[in-house]
């Protein structure tokens, strides 16, 4: 009995030793890799500050309202939260590559997953960066003909033409991430239906006087009477 | 020079067989059936009197005018001139007319104007609006004369207004060219003026072309071009401007091609204006200005309300152009009922200069930025009108010569704001 426990014990610490023999020059590899990848990711960190710095990357997240929306979420600004996104998703990379030289059945399969779910990563932000610019520019340009053209409620009009395109950029980004692909077109659906159909009713039956009034400016563009209300600028 | 690829096969053929020019007349129409056979005949009339001698044509440069414009420009016949007034050209007086473009586009008239000065070695280029109604034949020796005689390169007209006429003009282009350049042109964005073959060839190669702004505000670029580039700028006085039909959505246009295009050359030629500090007069023939007491009706209450309603709806705009201060004292004036509303100079060329700023920073898009001074001149017009309610021609001046001071006086801050403004 005392043989066999004996026995049992050598082999086990064979093993471990085997496994540690056969593990500890890859967990040497791993944090090799590692290491470099953390001085390669932090290189690309400065690298893509500086081009965001140089590109004025800030003002155009300022264009696009998303500066405001990280003030208010207390975040860093934008060109250091896409740096600093680029140098999280450069180590892992790194770290996971590193763990790959593990040949640990099972992880190999995430490392590829994670391989293959980057460029939708990046799509799905390229896709949310633009569609908070679109957002933000064509409210704008709405507000701004609207308060020219002396109409009622363009702040109104003006928030839901943000709300409409930054909902069809959310939907479009949950598509492209996987993430609830049929929840999220259905929602959008409804979101996008109620919003148009509040807008209908708003229009049509709220804001009669609104409609009426438009619709006499639009028809009865050169009436003398307007006319004679402005000043001669030139 | 001219670019030979802007003008069309047709109008390349007239060209030729109309040969060297001393004085080329340009008229950029669109739709303007009503008024361009009276002012064809105007001038026309002033180059048989003043000019008989000299070889001139007229270039209709139309924009795809529906009314058939461009046919009447060339069926005003000199024939009814001569029989008029018994005077008899020395030279053949053509007239050409040729469409530049499907849709009007005041950039391109003006560059077509001036490339077939350029092509005709034409000795002086003027330039009349087919809306000057009140046009008269000495206009055109009025323009020239200065040009073929006491060799200017440019020449500006002065006019007889409306005391609420050329709003913009005095609140904002006039002070403001007059503070960034130094020079007190009264008419920078001029629709009738003269200038030397010299200068329209050197302009032709400008950079103004390849750019959205400089084109849609060609004239004020040609103005800012002449002053800048050290050219021999002189004013006539003409008489009483005629007034175009209005609308009262022409205004966000107007600004667009007048102060966004004056603000754009304050990018192009800032080594130029910024080592500038005050003014100088330039030459000036004739009245210095003329003003008639004529009643305009404006619905105030309603320059007031799009103010209120425009400094309320737009503050997140306001917010990425102006100053906190510029922006709380226009919300204080925002509030004022119209009896009391005023919209003190200090602050008008404080708001403007901060505008010129964050349109040189792109703080938000340039377009939305122009846009987004439509209400603010809007109250500033309210409270000239006002202010200068029962005023006589000379106070009016008074009051427009004290708003081109605050602008000089302010100018420092344009420098500051410009360079420091995040």
């Amino acid at each position: 009995m005392r043989e066999l426990i004996i026995a049992e014990l050598t082999q086990a610490l064979q093993e471990l030793a085997r496994g540690f023999a056969y593990y500890s020059p890859r967990l040497v590899v791993l944090l090799i890799i590692a290491l470099v990848g953390w001085v390669i990711a932090s290189l690309l960190k400065m690298l893509v500050r500086s081009i965001l710095r140089v590109t004025k990357f800030s003002k155009l997240s300022q264009n696009a309202g998303a500066t405001q929306l990280l003030n208010q979420a207390a975040l860093p600004s934008s060109t250091e939260l896409f740096s600093r996104f680029i140098f999280w998703v450069a180590w892992i990379g790194f770290v996971l590559l590193g763990v790959s030289v593990l040949k640990i059945a099972g992880l190999q399969e995430y490392t590829e997953r994670f391989f293959l779910f980057l460029p939708r990563l990046f799509v799905a932000l390229v896709i949310l960066f633009f569609g908070l610019l679109a957002a933000s520019f064509f409210s704008r340009a709405i507000l701004l003909a609207a308060v020219n053209a002396n109409l009622r409620s363009s702040r109104l009009l003006s928030m839901s033409i943000r709300v409409i395109i930054s909902v069809f950029a959310l939907s479009m980004v949950c598509e492209v991430l996987g993430v609830a692909e049929q929840t999220m077109r259905t929602a959008f659906g409804i979101v996008f239906g109620a919003i148009m159909l509040g807008l209908a009713i708003a229009f049509g039956i709220g804001g009669q006087n609104l409609a009426r009034q438009f619709l006499e400016k639009r028809l009865a563009a050169g009436r003398k009477d307007e006319k004679d209300e402005e000043l001669s600028p030139l | 020079m001219a670019d030979e690829t802007l003008l069309s096969d047709d109008f390349l053929r007239q060209l030729m067989n109309v040969g060297e020019v001393d004085i080329l007349v340009g008229l950029s129409t669109y739709n303007n059936a009503n008024t361009i056979q009276p002012v064809i005949r105007a001038i026309q009339s002033g180059i048989l009197k003043y000019f008989a001698r000299e070889r001139a044509v007229i270039i209709n440069a139309d924009g795809g005018s529906q009314d058939a414009t461009p046919e009447l420009a060339i069926a005003a016949s000199i024939d009814d001139i001569w029989n008029a007034s018994k005077v008899y050209a020395l030279r053949t007086l053509h007239s050409i007319s040729t469409r530049y473009a499907p849709t009007p586009d005041s950039g391109t008239a003006l560059r077509t104007i001036l490339s077939a000065a350029d092509l005709l070695r034409a000795k002086v280029c003027v330039v009349i609006s087919p809306d000057a109604t009140s046009i008269e034949p000495d206009w055109l020796q009025r323009l020239v004369r200065p040009i073929t005689v006491d060799k200017f390169d440019m020449v500006s007209p002065l006019y007889r207004r409306q005391k609420f006429e050329g709003v913009l003009m005095r609140n904002v282009l006039y002070p403001m060219t007059r503070a960034v350049y130094g020079y007190g042109i009264r008419e920078p964005y001029a629709s009738e003026f003269a200038i030397s073959g010299r200068l329209a060839t050197d302009f032709l190669s400008s950079e103004i072309w390849n750019d959205d702004w400089g084109k849609s505000g060609a004239e004020i670029c040609l103005t800012v071009a002449a002053i800048t580039g050290n050219y021999r700028v002189c004013q006539t006085f003409l008489g009483t401007k005629g007034q175009p039909e209005r609308n009262a959505n022409d205004l966000v246009a107007v600004i667009r091609r007048t102060v966004g295009s004056l603000f754009a050359s304050m990018d192009r030629h800032f080594a130029v204006w910024s080592v500038i500090s005050g003014s100088q007069p330039i030459a000036t023939i004739g009245a210095e200005s003329e003003v008639t007491p004529e009643v305009v009706r404006v619905n105030r209450k309603r320059l007031r309300d799009m103010f209120s309603s425009g400094v309320a709806e737009l503050k997140p705009v306001f917010e990425s152009i102006l100053s906190e201060t510029t922006l709380a004292e226009l919300r204080i004036i925002a509030t004022l009922e119209t009896a009391h509303f005023k919209f003190p100079a200090e602050l008008w060329a404080k708001t403007v200069f901060e505008f010129a700023s964050s349109y040189h920073k792109a703080v938000i898009n340039r377009d939305h930025i122009i846009q987004a001074l439509v209400p603010l001149y809007r109250g500033r017009a309210l409270s000239f009108m006002l202010e200068n309610r029962d005023a006589s021609g000379d106070e009016i001046e008074r009051s427009v010569e004290i708003l081109c001071g605050e602008f000089e006086r302010q100018k420092p801050y344009l420098l500051e704001t410009w360079a420091d403004r995040k």
